[in-house]
């Protein structure tokens, strides 16, 4: 999973500890990518059907805060609508399997395709803001999204304020594994295909044109970049994967309701991204991984004061590793370096 | 030794006569369900405590004190209550999340009270098809009372288009001639009201109301809205908001000089979070129906009932707001389960649960007003159904006229 250092955003890190592990790097990586498979592939044989659950939900958020990354890390442009689109794939399922008897896995590429559709739609107003002002424009999409999907005009399909339920498929060919664990393999396989079709991506032509636009947006034109091309291709991508991971969503949790999908989720899919590191691909799941369990051990600590204390972790967290998980990672790397020489 | 006998074998036929008469098994045999045991029963809860609907934090918050207070005299049946609650901040996602948690790691016997119509929707079919009773939900949506379906699910308060139609049948009685204006909020809750009231008003409904106008929760005032309703001349106003807005409308009413008559919902009643801040002059003559006693009035000063609220209040919640009409929502929900779980007896298994909380016979707990009383069966899973019209005049409101049922408006 490190074979990604390419995708980073070098400026940003700090820059000698990085370079000095990179040579090493590969190696660890390709450890560590065994061990993360292995890990990921055995874990729900051990756990209740509830932490399946919980896995399940981080690595659905990890796919639609790897499409944030892509959009921010990749072609540097920001987004707080990321909910509009999430929302938009879990309703394009649920609509498709509930009112058409679709089956489940194929709503996903339908949903993908919409929001891909959405997101490229909207990348053209989308050229003409940049920073703050992006984030508030698509920060206008969230807000309204839930709003939408309340209208009274769509509210046979969309089933109004009090949402649609979705039945949970069963495992296919009678294995024998609970309706949970299928899920969960089942978006683990989704995870690594999305994943690997990003990784390669940013590592090709397309995904570099997008990153010098991140960096220097003139002179990246002067290379013969098509600007407005692939920055609004950039908003079609994460919206497209954005759907995806919505359309799981609407299917692990089994409801989609207006309500599921406020600027909340947005915030939360940000915030995921910076946790993780911008740029990081792998990153994006340790970020999932911090808006889903953060907020029940903010919980855990005082009922009245949640909201207090996730925002003092979210702090510590901020403070201590400003690059997210990515420089966690990197500390490791080093860590284990010296233990390996010594 | 002849005479200890004797009172042994009437003590032992006693119990089982009682246990027989009150719970379900005929011999004082001891069944329980995962969440169950000798010692303890855990009960298991969702609640907004954060997000865009935290005000309602304040009834999770009651229901924890209430067991906290029935576990210091005793338990119930000698079993102390584990009351597990968790914050979902009025998300479904989040509440599936938290109600799995409850089922499958805390195993909880039974959910209860968890509140909102969406979450409640998320969370429905999960307990259903796992048996898990998905007790006294806090949501007025008509939905939850569908025990054919849903055997697992009962709801608690009247829900909002039964109320609707009592206002709608007032109004047929009282002013036919009517020309209504609705003014409501634009999600389940306003549209629930809208339904049951045209619904109640039948083929008039086209006739008596001259506009709908429907606003958004996250509006900063609704004083626009008022003028527009006003305008449509319009002698009659349905008031379907929640509390902040009803406040903001009897107010800019009243400064309007317009004098509709009034009817505001159950929701927004609170003598200090609605009609104090809309100034009580603005609020003479308004109208509305109850179920539960309003801990800020000074009527009920004397009832014995809100005096063990006021007790209970006191002792374990010092500093809470009393006008709060959460802290009676919560008393009320959580003395329901109360008495479910004694007639249970020692037959603790989720089947019981459902069987009792559905055999409820003219209960009144110590926060319903007089005269309404829960009443459930096997077919009929809408524990309160019962409400009386009041009127609002100097700084309370006054009840009048009978306890209306709203099964007759049916």
């Amino acid at each position: 999973m490190s074979t990604l250092d390419d995708t980073s955003t070098p400026a940003k890190v700090d820059a000698p500890a990085a370079i000095a592990a990179k040579p090493a790097s590969l190696a660890f990586g390709r450890w560590a990518t065994i061990v993360t498979i292995i890990a990921l592939i055995v874990a729900p044989l051990l756990v209740r059907n509830f932490v399946i659950f919980q896995l399940t939900m981080v690595m659905i958020y990890g796919i639609a805060v790897l499409a944030l990354n892509i959009l921010t890390g990749g072609s540097g442009q920001f987004s707080l609508g990321q909910s509009a689109f999430y929302a938009l794939g879990a309703y394009t399922s649920g609509i498709l399997m509930e009112h058409f008897g679709i089956n489940y896995a194929l709503t996903l590429p339908i949903a993908g395709a919409v929001c891909f559709a959405a997101g490229f739609l909207f990348g053209f107003p989308a050229l003409r803001l940049s920073g703050i002002y992006l984030a508030l424009a698509t920060f206008a999409l969230a807000v309204a999204m839930p709003q939408l999907l309340k209208l009274g005009v769509f509210e046979e399909w969309t089933g109004g304020v009090q949402g649609l339920v979705v039945t949970k498929p069963d495992a296919p060919f009678g294995l024998p594994m609970s309706q949970d664990m299928w899920l969960y393999y089942f978006v683990l396989l989704i995870t690594f295909v999305i994943y690997l079709l990003s990784v390669n991506l940013l590592k090709s032509r397309s995904g570099r044109a997008m990153m010098a636009i991140r960096d220097n947006e003139i002179a990246a034109s002067a290379m013969g970049v098509d600007i407005s091309l692939y920055k609004t291709l950039a908003f079609g991508i994460s919206a497209g994967i954005t759907g995806v991971a919505g359309g799981l969503g609407a299917i692990a949790v089994q409801f989609v309701a207006p309500d599921s999908y406020t600027f909340q989720l947005a915030i939360a899919l940000f915030l995921g991204m910076v946790v993780g590191g911008v740029g990081w691909l792998p990153g994006s799941f340790a970020g999932a991984a911090f808006i889903v369990f953060v907020p029940n051990i903010a919980e855990g600590i005082s009922k009245g004061l949640s909201g207090a204390f996730f925002g003092v972790l979210l702090f510590v967290v901020i403070y201590l590793v400003p690059h997210g998980a990515r420089q966690g990672a990197i500390y490791a790397e080093t860590l284990f370096n010296k233990l390996r020489r010594s | 030794m002849a005479l200890r006998q004797t009172i042994r074998i009437v003590a032992v036929s006693t119990i089982i006569m009682a246990t027989a008469a009150t719970g379900g098994s005929a011999f004082a045999q001891k069944k329980y369900d995962p969440g169950a045991s000798d010692t303890e029963i855990k009960v298991g809860n969702i609640m907004p405590y954060s997000g865009p609907a935290s005000a309602y934090g304040v009834i999770g918050h009651t229901e924890a004190a209430y067991f906290k207070m029935i576990n210091d005299q005793g338990g119930i049946n000698g079993r102390k209550v584990n009351f597990i609650t968790y914050d979902d901040a009025y998300s479904p996602p989040k509440a599936v999340e938290h109600t799995r948690k409850l089922v499958e790691s805390d195993e909880v016997l039974l959910i209860f009270n968890p509140l909102g119509t969406p979450s409640n929707t998320a969370i429905q079919k999960y307990l259903n098809a796992k048996k898990v009773p998905q007790l006294f939900v806090a949501t007025g949506a008509a939905k939850w009372n569908d025990p054919k379906n849903f055997p697992w699910t009962m709801g608690w308060q009247p829900n909002y288009q039964d109320e609707a139609k009592i206002y709608a049948k007032y109004l047929l009685k009282e002013k036919p001639d009517a020309k209504v204006a609705v003014l409501y909020q634009n999600d389940d809750f306003g549209k629930d009201y809208v339904k049951g009231f045209k619904e109640g008003l039948g083929d008039k409904a086209k006739s008596m109301i001259v506009i709908e106008e429907s606003y958004e929760i996250s509006e900063p005032t609704i004083d626009s809205h008022v003028v527009k309703v006003k305008s449509s001349g319009a002698d009659t106003l349905l008031n379907f908001t929640t509390p902040k807005f009803a406040a903001q409308t009897i107010k800019k009413v009243g400064e309007l000089g317009w004098k509709p008559l009034h009817i505001v919902t159950n929701v927004s009643i609170s003598v200090g979070a609605v009609m104090k801040p809309a100034g009580f002059e603005h609020g003479q003559g308004v109208l509305s129906a109850a179920y539960l006693k309003d801990g800020a009035d000074p009527q009920w000063d004397n009832d014995p009932g809100m005096k063990k609220w006021m007790a209970f209040l006191t002792k374990y919640m010092p500093g809470a707001n009393k006008t709060d009409g959460g802290h009676v929502y919560g008393y009320g929900a959580a003395q329901t389960l109360h008495k479910v779980l004694e007639m249970c007896g020692d037959n603790l298994t989720r089947e019981n649960v459902m069987k009792q909380a559905a055999s409820l016979k003219d209960l009144e707990t110590d926060v319903s007003l007089p005269g309404v009383k829960i009443n459930t069966s096997a077919t009929d899973f809408a524990p309160f159904q019962q409400v009386q019209m009041m009127r609002f005049k100097g700084e309370k409101w006054e009840l009048f006229g009978d306890v209306i049922s709203s099964e007759a408006t049916h």
